[in-house]
């Protein structure tokens, strides 16, 4: 719930590392102010019955945000602040180039099943960005994949998620 | 000597081949996944948990503690033949083990890494056969306030012996309990912290948390630094294997002290990577060699692996005896436990005698089973590494879906795995921790429902925590240790201490 914004805040090149200590400190703050408000409206006093729902996560939330609080203080008036860049463009560019793709993957997992979708996954990513032949990547891909089907499928008996592809249908898996 | 009688029993409930193969095949692949990088202890172990859904409790928890046992062996091979840690707790393996790779001595350090492993997971699965029967007798006199006192001091001691910024410490460790919470409420049935989101209802499964944290994590820092894999080449062979063997019992002090110092560490969920810093900084100082340590000093690989495999060892028994786990590897098969029906804590040694001893004994042999195996394929393993991490990087983002689909076969857990990635790539870079945010989130509702039994009972005073002298002194113990990083300071005011040479020991005192 917090992660997007936070790579919002990376993507700014040459972003200093205490930018993004306070920015993820204000984020813990807001988790905590949120988590106080969630149970304060649970119930979290003591009920007829015992303590309500929302008392132990009500004191959860006070240490969140007093954590939250203490390390944005030390960001902001702490001695030694750490102005190293948090991710320079080279750097970020490699982390997106892995994200991304993973990101297509899940979506593509969501409609044309996990073992499809990992073959393509699989084939694409070492021939876009590992620069190695078509059919190479391929095979890398299928190989994978079919081991994979033996492993879960087959050995241990765990279905994975098939989408609307169910190329192997017809042998009853 | 019940315990020894227990034991023999353990082994007569493993000693079948289907175990015997299960062993290999967890050992093997917790090698595979120490070696890679984005695949450690903790997230292996929790892509391959729901493999083991279908099997009975006994031969899954015999797979799953060889995959750790495997990974705990394997990520020696990376540091010493790549000088890069394949797991946190190998780092302090590369100062001494990749010199003298370099010096071409790499059988030498490879088979005293795995050998010192193997002592001292030994050391610590004695401790663990005598003293976790004595330790689960003696809790079961607790009450809901000593256990809540007992998850009291689990937590403030991350606080108080952790490094880095306390507030972060409390952030990662609040963060798992306010995720805990998530969901249904296991009292009142009520929804919590759902904000009118249905798919929230189940909560978040810390399974799909460790994957994402560990595993896509881990990928995308190791993507940031763009790796490179140039390897020594390892040659093992008989005649190395021996000499080396010759050599070890000189360095019998350091692998006590390494053995001892492990144990503390795993025990108290310090962890097998201080442990392992920790035996080496005083190693080096008490060494004869010191000064020559960190050029290629076969003692220098002895200590840290010891004191880790030790570390990661008696981890188990916290986990075994009280339903707590040491470490996040612990704590996964904390949650394997449950998910198979077994109510860790000191009930267990009453009521799963089998389980209990079988496991034990699994430790015993898993060990002996791992050593062999290491050093028959350690060149196997090494070759691993050198496939372009273009095809290893998405092969492991598939492995990591398919094992956040398997726990509770919903696509949303994927998505949240990529999320707890993106997180677990943030708080790595800022020094977060994230052991404690894990732990938090398997025993979040734990830890409430004890705290809640015990307000329950004194009517909401929290004088309970101090009824009895048990109860009290914990709970002591634990403000101590949470208050430590104040105290310390309060110390070094009024008495300027000595400047010290290594800041990793001080957590001994």
């Amino acid at each position: 719930m917090e992660s997007s914004e936070q790579s919002v805040a990376e993507q700014r090149v040459g972003v200093s590392t205490n930018t993004v200590e306070a920015v993820v400190a204000l984020l813990v703050l807001a988790m905590g102010i949120g988590v106080i408000w969630g149970s304060w409206n649970l119930g979290s006093g003591w009920t007829t019955d015992g303590p309500g729902a929302g008392y132990f996560p009500f004191y959860i939330g006070v240490i969140l945000s007093i954590s939250g609080v203490g390390t944005l203080f030390q960001t902001i008036f702490g001695k030694n602040k750490n102005t190293d860049v948090f991710v320079d463009g080279e750097q970020l560019k490699r982390v997106l180039s892995v994200l991304i793709p993973a990101m297509v993957y899940v979506l593509a997992v969501q409609f044309i099943g996990l073992y499809v979708a990992s073959a393509i996954y699989i084939a694409l990513f070492m021939v876009i960005l590992g620069k190695f032949s078509p059919i190479k990547s391929v095979i890398a891909g299928l190989g994978v994949v079919t081991l994979f089907f033996f492993m879960f499928e087959v050995w241990f008996k765990v279905p994975l998620f098939k989408g609307s592809l169910d190329p192997l249908g017809f042998l009853g898996y | 000597m019940d315990e020894i009688s227990s034991l023999f029993h353990g082994f007569a409930v493993i000693s079948t081949p289907m175990n015997i193969l299960l062993m290999f095949v967890g050992i093997i692949l917790g090698v595979l996944i120490g070696v890679l990088p984005g695949l450690g202890g903790a997230n292996g172990v929790a892509i391959l948990l729901p493999l083991t859904f279908t099997m009975s409790p006994t031969s899954a928890i015999i797979m799953l503690s060889c995959i750790y046992w495997g990974a705990l062996f394997g990520g020696a091979i990376t540091s010493i033949l790549f000088n890069i840690p394949g797991e946190p707790w190998s780092v302090a393996t590369t100062f001494d083990g990749y010199p003298m790779a370099q010096d071409g001595r790499a059988g030498a350090a490879l088979t005293a890494a795995f050998t010192s492993s193997f002592i001292g997971a030994l050391v610590a699965v004695i401790m663990i056969t005598f003293m976790a029967p004595l330790v689960a007798k003696f809790a079961l006199k607790f009450g809901p306030p000593e256990f809540f006192a007992v998850y009291l001091l689990t937590f403030c001691s991350f606080v108080g012996m952790g490094k880095g910024s306390p507030f972060k410490i409390l952030a990662s460790m609040a963060i798992g309990f306010a995720l805990a919470a998530v969901g249904m409420d296991t009292v009142t049935g009520q929804l919590r912290l759902t904000f009118g989101i249905p798919d929230l209802m189940r909560g978040f499964d810390f399974l799909i948390a460790v994957i994402g944290l560990f595993g896509i994590g881990e990928i995308l820092l190791s993507m940031e630094e763009g790796l490179a894999f140039s390897g020594k080449s390892a040659k093992i062979n008989a005649k190395v294997v021996f000499e080396t063997w010759k050599k070890l019992p000189q360095y019998w002090v350091t692998s006590i002290r390494s053995s001892l110092i492990g144990i503390w560490m795993g025990i108290t969920p310090g962890g097998a990577t201080p442990a392992s810093f920790m035996s080496y900084g005083l190693a080096k100082k008490m060494s004869k060699n010191g000064a020559k340590f960190g050029t290629g000093e076969m003692e220098g690989v002895v200590a840290p692996e010891t004191a880790a495999h030790a570390a990661g060892t008696a981890a188990l028994l916290p986990m075994l005896a009280l339903g707590i786990p040491g470490s996040p590897t612990a704590a996964v098969l904390l949650g394997g436990l449950l998910i198979w029906g077994l109510q860790p804590g000191p009930l267990l040694f009453v009521e799963q005698k089998d389980f209990v001893w079988g496991l034990i004994a699994s430790m015993y042999l898993g060990n002996v089973v791992g050593l062999i195996v290491v050093l028959t394929t350690v060149p196997l393993f090494a070759s691993i590494l050198r496939i372009p991490f273009s095809i290893i990087a998405p092969v492991i983002v598939v492995i990591c879906a398919i094992g956040a689909y398997t726990v509770h076969n919903a696509m949303l857990d994927i998505w949240f795995m990529l999320l707890f990635g993106v997180i677990g790539y943030v708080f790595k870079k800022l020094d977060y921790p994230l052991a404690p945010l894990v732990l938090a989130l398997v025993l979040g509702d734990k830890a409430e429902d004890s705290f809640r039994q015990a307000m329950l009972v004194s009517q909401g005073q929290m004088s309970i925590m101090y009824s009895n002298y048990l109860v009290g002194g914990i709970t002591t113990l634990a403000l101590i240790l949470l208050f430590w990083p104040l105290i310390s300071r309060l110390i070094a005011l009024v008495r300027p201490p000595k400047p010290k040479e290594f800041n990793v020991e001080q957590p001994v005192d």
